[in-house]
């Protein structure tokens, strides 16, 4: 990954949330809205059930969480698809630019934009329903990390369906957090689930964060072994990712793909 | 004396797609400081063959080297001198033109870039659009600030598709003037594909007539006009297009 070309495609998507308001909004819109709505739902079911179980932490918690793994994938896909929808791939791809330039420039991208989301997301989760995240301190960090990486890779997953299948398969990769998120145990243990469901859940890092959650909010120790499994399944999940776009990329170059994508815009 | 290595060699290049034959065979080279037209008929593979040259299509058999560099091993040291202008693919329309400029003199590398797009913005009449989103202004302008992008990295190789496909005769010859400019001065090997035979006749040294993937003639435009007892090189062009001159007349 060389500096240049990988700030090129960071300073592109700069370029474009700075002069588009349109862009820029539903990065905090839609996290503010989620907890907001969360926010009195949760101070509902605290008024409703008494101070045995903090709803705050729990349910707010995860909502905050699982929306920030989201806007981390969101940040990786939307700075492909500004590529997607501006016809712009024959440009990209004709370029000295190689595809560790151009993925770390999507990667830095989404890491900036959903840094963005989450300050926004603990402002208010803090300021308006007390939810106090940065009072976990140090101890939330591999915890975000290995959303973080999580994000990542379905970001650049996504990326490479899109690359592969076209520009219509777009609307495939929004819901992917939300098919994730009941086997991932977000709201609720892991041991809820069917068996086969569990199986599932297990191979998804995501899981790990939130039973390790519950077991802090619960005045447990964090599960420090759980977490680092977790963190190494994320980081083989992000070497899958990039093998898989690098060798969608590939396919693309050898049918033509890219080439066709660009003459859509010519049609 | 040393032979200078040009600047494009390409050589038995072929892409087939099933049984289809897009490019058949294809074999020329590119001297820097030369206009090489590619000229043929749609569907005669110029795209496809310009494509392959950019390193976004695989080729089937054959070799590329640009600038000595084989684009199938060394794609980035290859397409670091190598910049290109279609008419179907203008820069991202959301940005403006001397974003469009810094973005890509950036994945390029360009040294003082700043600097450098002064030049171009300059050169290309652009200064006054510097701050307008590219998909705002008139084709012939979206033009001017293709070429200008790929002017960036003062390739040795400039691939041109069709461009001045949409640009007022005035703008077409200043445009003219400064590619072969370029190519005069800068020693930059041009290959330039077009449908306007006088644009080609003016400018480019060789002329390169495709058709259904393969070069049917070759050589300087005068030459093949005279050669083959045309009127001129676009009746010599609705020939080769219709399949009217038989190859092996041609060359006894």
């Amino acid at each position: 990954m060389r500096f240049s070309p990988t700030a090129a495609i960071v300073l592109r998507q700069v370029y474009l949330l700075r002069g588009s308001p349109t862009r820029l909004l539903p990065m905090v819109a839609w996290v503010a809205i989620d907890i907001v709505l969360w926010g009195f739902i949760t101070r509902y079911l605290n008024a409703v059930t008494g101070p045995r179980v903090n709803f705050v932490a729990t349910l707010l918690g995860a909502v905050l969480l699982w929306d920030f793994l989201g806007r981390v994938m969101q940040g990786v896909t939307t700075a492909f698809f500004e590529d997607v929808w501006s016809r712009n791939f024959l440009n990209i791809f004709a370029t000295p630019l190689t595809i560790a330039d151009y993925l770390g420039g999507l990667v830095i991208t989404g890491v900036g934009t959903s840094l963005m989301g989450l300050l926004v997301m603990l402002t208010l989760a803090t300021a308006a329903f007390g939810l106090s995240f940065l009072g976990y301190g140090a101890a939330l960090a591999p915890f975000l990390l290995v959303l973080f990486v999580t994000g990542i890779s379905l970001g650049i997953l996504g990326a490479a369906i899109v690359l592969r299948l076209g520009p219509a398969s777009e609307w495939l990769i929004w819901p992917i957090p939300s098919l994730l998120s009941p086997f991932a145990g977000v709201f609720y243990p892991l041991s809820v689930l069917p068996g086969w469901m569990q199986a599932i859940g297990r191979a998804l890092p995501p899981s790990y964060v939130f039973e390790g959650m519950r077991a802090i909010v619960g005045g447990h120790a964090p599960p420090a072994g759980a977490l680092a499994f977790a963190g190494g399944l994320a980081f083989v999940y992000l070497l899958a990712a990039c093998w898989i776009f690098a060798a969608v990329y590939r396919f693309a170059i050898r049918t033509g793909l890219i080439a066709r994508y660009s003459a859509e815009s010519a049609s | 004396m040393a032979v200078m290595e040009p600047v494009l060699a390409v050589s038995g290049l072929c892409k087939t797609y099933g049984a289809l034959r897009a490019v058949d065979g294809v074999t020329f080279e590119v001297a820097a400081g030369e206009i090489v037209g590619l000229v043929g008929p749609n569907g005669a593979g110029k795209t496809t063959t310009i494509n392959m040259i950019l390193g976004v299509l695989q080729t089937t058999a054959g070799a590329i080297r640009i600038d000595g560099f084989d684009i199938a091993r060394r794609r980035t040291q290859a397409l670091a001198n190598t910049n290109f202008a279609a008419a179907y693919a203008p820069l991202p329309g959301n940005l403006t033109v001397e974003q469009n400029l810094r973005v890509f003199g950036m994945i390029y590398c360009v040294k003082d870039l700043s600097a450098r797009i002064e030049t171009l913005l300059g050169e290309y009449d652009l200064v006054r659009h510097r701050k307008t989103k590219t998909g705002v202004l008139s084709s012939g302008e979206q033009t001017r600030v293709t070429l200008a992008k790929a002017m960036l990295n003062r390739p040795k190789l400039l691939l041109l598709d069709e461009p001045t496909a949409s640009i007022d005769p005035a703008t077409a010859r200043r445009i003219r003037r400064h590619i072969v400019d370029v190519a005069e001065k800068a020693g930059a090997g041009v290959l330039w594909t077009s449908h306007n035979m006088y644009e080609v006749a003016e400018v480019c040294d060789r002329v390169l007539f495709l058709s259904r993937g393969r070069i049917l003639l070759a050589g300087e435009p005068a030459a093949l006009v005279r050669e083959h007892g045309a009127a001129s090189l676009e009746d010599l062009f609705v020939s080769v297009a219709n399949e009217a001159l038989d190859p092996q007349a041609a060359a006894s």
